[in-house]
């Protein structure tokens, strides 16, 4: 490289000056944290004024909550039971937002993927084979086909341009379909007449608990998983690449990145994250599938990574949050009277207030590094 | 303000213009001092220029006006009071409107149904016989016209940018403030528009301010000017009393500008690139590219000339993998060419493409990543080519900020908030900084101050000098008979006149641009 002219301008800012580098970072990390919280807090004072309207205490309620969801060793350990799947659908949702797509297909990805483990598990529990290698087999199954569910929707958007928030929500219908059709049919465990469900893995087979807790593996599994898609994202060159073409993918094809390739293993990973969490339903909790796997965890994983920011290891706190807020849900009906869909309510609104809460974003002299004081 | 109650044409000479001043207009991002005691004086009617090199402040200054940031210190005075303008919607109420460098009308709405919408009064349901009406009776107090009832993404871009001035009319502006508007205009196009306007000050029925770097259209439309230099103020006066020597020298100071590169006597070498029978479509599906072939040596520049929309930017896209060939081979170095990493880097390809912020950075990743586009996967940013290491990239984007002097606060700060002209130099940084064999270019000097675009000629001379073969596509004939070694035409998606440069002349060109 040939010497540039003389200078023009001395460089504007000295090298010791970039010090200021890190300030930077911290405040926007503040930011991102400071303004979710902010979301919630609204969010709560409006669910209040709802529960006033209905003639219901919000104190009670979020006393409830807090004793349901946090109060006792074994609320703890429920609301972590619940927080398990939710990292994982949480995980599918942020890491195709990092590329660039609004998935939602999570629910669908856990339904089949939570099917298809229990579906392979009965010749392997009817052939006896040994609960180590059920197990394994019954979890890569449910990750295989969670990330087929979610795989196909990336592979439409990337080969045909199909809308994938679209599309990843029919497939959720069509995914809880097919398990019914399945349930209802020549899957059906036909000793069990009440409720239409596969046979069941039986108690040998399903997961174990956590030592010392009542919670089952899969909590572990999600956090460590969250950890590793963190480093993935932020440290390997395959996230550098994700996060060009998520920021600008005519500039990520102009570098000669494989945004086709990319965009279809994003879907993949987050498919196989939600078809895992499909797997630890049917092998910790369920014993196997039925109707009761469509209980939301994918459309709550949609709000506990918008309001993590597609950051995973945020996912972590805010999925034992709402997995506490799930927990409490047979407390506050009962206790207070309240219908099934109360909580919903509350996530609803904590969406709303946090997707309009997205345009505080800079607004906020002391988030900005000085640098960029009030940009616009 | 009610546009369609508004007072009839203006009388004989009333004047409608506004007049303003700026006094000590101070703004401070963090380390960086964009504005220091900035003082400007527009009279009513007047057209003036802000005249600066890249970073200079120039748009921060008009921002600072518009309302979009507030001032640190300092003040500004319409017609002779103080306005406090906090957003751009008072900027708008006090009759202050601003024409950005990038469109801002609604593509898929006609002309008509854009200003409409854009009035501050907008009704929720609108009585468009009556909106017609109103429109027709203004386009008739108008100097010029544009088709207002075709969506605006069927105008050419010379139209578009005299329907955002309209539209600043039609919501009665009386001061026009204009961001480098014509570096997307044909220079046919800018000089009608500019005159157009020109005609206006000279009525008294606007005032405009004007940032250019294109000291042409300096001298030919503007009253005055106003210099800006790192954030200070350096000059200014009457255009008539001014050279373009001297509003250079203020501009620069004295620091030396890059002599014109020299073009090395070298006969051309083996052909690099190969385009042959190149077939693509547009957006829309019409064929783009028609039957294009092209030969590009080592040690070569071939300029590609033509009215803009004959398929030049299809072509650049193709190149950089951005748009599907349908039919064709592409060979560089004897090699079918992929638009992947490897082949980019194996045979050392490099590109600067226009509009760099839409097309080759990332605006919300820092200065730092986006350089580290071309080798975060090569050591020494990657380990084992997957493990990122962050260090020797920030190391590498200090480096090449001091080498290229990207005026930027911080490698960590979003390249989006750096001036236009400082995210083109982050870019050709990032790009030149390697060995290269093949460097395809299009409109390299879009929003460069005279300097900067000494210099980048420079560095693309250079490259062809060691050898590299370099593929220019531009829209100013200027650069092209300045830098190319041939000149080839596009016409309709394909080549139809090559030429040395020595053996042509404008004529010719211009001939064959029109197509015969
Ligand atoms: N929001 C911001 N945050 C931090 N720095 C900024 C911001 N806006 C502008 N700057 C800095 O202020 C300086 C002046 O920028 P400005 O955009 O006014 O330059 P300009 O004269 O318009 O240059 P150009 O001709 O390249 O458009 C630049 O160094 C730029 O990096
Ligand atoms: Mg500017």
């Amino acid at each position: 490289m040939a010497d540039i002219a003389e200078p023009m301008a001395p460089p504007m800012v000295a090298a010791s000056e970039w010090r200021g580098d890190l300030s930077i970072r911290i405040r926007r990390g503040a930011e991102y944290v400071a303004i979710p919280l902010f979301a919630l807090v609204v969010s709560a004072i409006l669910f209040s004024l709802f529960l006033l309207a209905l003639g219901k205490s919000p104190i009670q309620f979020f006393q409830l909550v807090h004793q349901g969801g946090f109060g006792t060793a074994f609320s703890i350990q429920n609301t972590l039971q619940r927080a398990a799947p939710l990292i994982l659908t949480a995980l599918a949702v942020a890491i195709p937002a990092r590329i660039g797509l609004v998935m939602i297909g999570g629910e669908g990805a856990l339904v089949v993927g939570g099917f298809a483990s229990a579906a392979i598990a009965i010749p392997l529990v009817t052939g006896k084979a040994s609960p180590m290698v059920a197990l394994i087999i019954m979890a890569i199954a449910g990750m295989i086909f969670g990330a087929l569910w979610v795989g196909i929707a990336g592979f439409l958007r990337y080969a045909r341009g199909v809308n994938e928030t679209i599309s990843s929500l029919l497939l959720t219908y069509i995914g809880i379909a097919t398990m019914n059709f399945f349930v209802e049919g020549a899957l059906r465990d036909l000793t069990n007449p009440n409720k239409p469900s596969t046979m069941p893995i039986g108690d040998a087979y399903m997961v174990g608990k956590i030592p010392g807790t009542d919670v089952h593996w899969g909590l572990a599994i999600g956090v460590l998983l969250a950890i590793v898609l963190h480093i993935l994202m932020s440290r390997t060159t395959f996230g550098f690449a994700v996060r060009v073409t998520g920021g600008n993918a005519r500039a990520a094809l102009a570098q000669g990145i494989p945004v086709g390739k990319l965009i279809v293993i994003c879907c993949l990973i987050a498919g196989a994250c939600a078809g895992l969490a499909g797997f630890y339903e049917v092998a910790a909790i369920q014993g196997r599938a039925n109707a009761s796997l469509v209980a939301g965890y994918g459309f709550t994983g949609i709000l506990v990574a918008f309001l993590a920011r597609h950051n995973a290891i945020a996912i972590i706190p805010v999925a034992i949050m709402f997995g506490g807020l799930v927990a409490s849900g047979g407390l506050v009906q009962r206790r207070m009277d309240l219908p099934d869909a109360t909580v919903l309510v509350l996530q609803g609104l904590t969406f709303v207030v946090l997707l309009v809460s997205e345009t505080l974003y800079g607004r906020f002299k002391i988030f900005q590094p000085p640098i960029t004081a009030d940009r616009t | 303000m009610n546009v369609l109650t508004m007072p009839s044409p203006p009388a004989g000479d009333a004047v409608r213009a506004y007049s303003l001043k700026t006094i000590g207009v101070s703004k401070i991002f963090g380390p960086l001092t964009a504005l220091d005691d900035v003082s400007i004086s527009v009279e009513a009617g007047e057209f003036h220029a802000l005249l600066g090199e890249n970073g200079a402040g120039k748009s921060t200054l008009v921002k600072c006006i518009m309302g979009f940031y507030s001032a640190d210190r300092g003040k500004v005075l319409l017609n002779g009071a103080e306005a406090k303008i906090a957003n751009p919607r008072d900027a708008r109420a006090n009759g202050i409107g601003m024409v950005y460098q990038h469109f801002t009308l609604v593509p898929s709405l006609t002309g008509a149904e854009n200003l409409v919408i854009s009035r501050a009064d907008a009704p929720s349901i609108f009585d468009w016989k009556k909106e017609k009406a109103g429109l027709e009776a203004f386009l008739n107090r108008m100097p010029f016209r544009v088709p207002l009832d075709v969506p605006v993404s069927a105008l050419a871009a010379g139209e578009k940018q005299k329907l955002e001035i309209l539209k600043l009319l039609y919501l009665d502006q009386r001061l026009l403030i204009l961001d480098e508007p014509t570096s997307v205009l044909t220079p046919g196009e800018a000089d009608e528009m500019l005159g157009l306007l020109r005609g206006m000050t000279q009525r008294k029925e606007v005032s405009v301010i004007m940032i250019t770097h294109k000291f042409r259209e300096v001298t030919a439309f503007a009253d005055s000017v106003s210099v800006l230099r790192r954030g200070r103020k350096v000059g200014g006066g009457k255009v008539s009393e001014l050279s373009v020597e001297d509003m250079a020298r203020m501009m620069i100071g004295d620091t030396p500008i890059r002599d014109r590169a020299i073009r090395a006597d070298r006969a051309p070498g083996d052909v690099v690139l190969d385009l042959s029978a190149l077939y693509a479509d547009d957006d829309e599906g019409l064929p783009a590219l028609d039957q294009f072939n092209l030969k590009v040596h080592a040690g070569e520049i071939v300029g590609i000339a033509g009215v803009s929309g004959n398929g030049q930017s299809e072509l650049v896209e193709v190149l950089s993998g951005q748009r599907p060939l349908k039919d064709g081979r592409i060979v560089v170095k004897d090699e079918i060419f992929e638009p992947n990493r490897k082949s980019y880097a194996k045979l050392k390809i490099f590109g600067l493409p226009e509009e760099p912020l839409k097309n080759a950075t990332v605006p919300r990743m820092t200065v730092a990543e986006n350089m580290a586009f071309r080798t975060f996967d090569q050591p020494p940013s990657a380990w084992l080519g997957w493990w990122l290491s962050v260090g020797p990239m920030r190391t590498k984007a200090r480096a090449l900020i001091k080498q290229y002097r990207v005026k930027t606060s911080s490698p960590e700060s979003a390249i989006a908030d750096l001036s236009g002209g400082n995210v083109q130099r982050a870019v050709l940084a990032r790009e030149l900084s390697g060995e290269v064999d093949l460097l395809i270019v299009a409109n390299p000097c879009f929003g460069l101050d005279f300097a900067s675009v000494a210099e980048i000629r420079a560095q693309i001379m250079e490259q062809r000098n060691r050898g590299a073969a370099v593929l220019l596509v531009s829209e100013d004939l200027d650069e092209i008979l300045d830098l190319a070694d041939r000149v080839a035409v596009m016409s309709a998606g394909t080549i139809n006149y090559v030429s040395p440069v020595g053996s042509t002349n404008r004529a010719e060109i211009g001939k064959h641009m029109a197509g015969h």
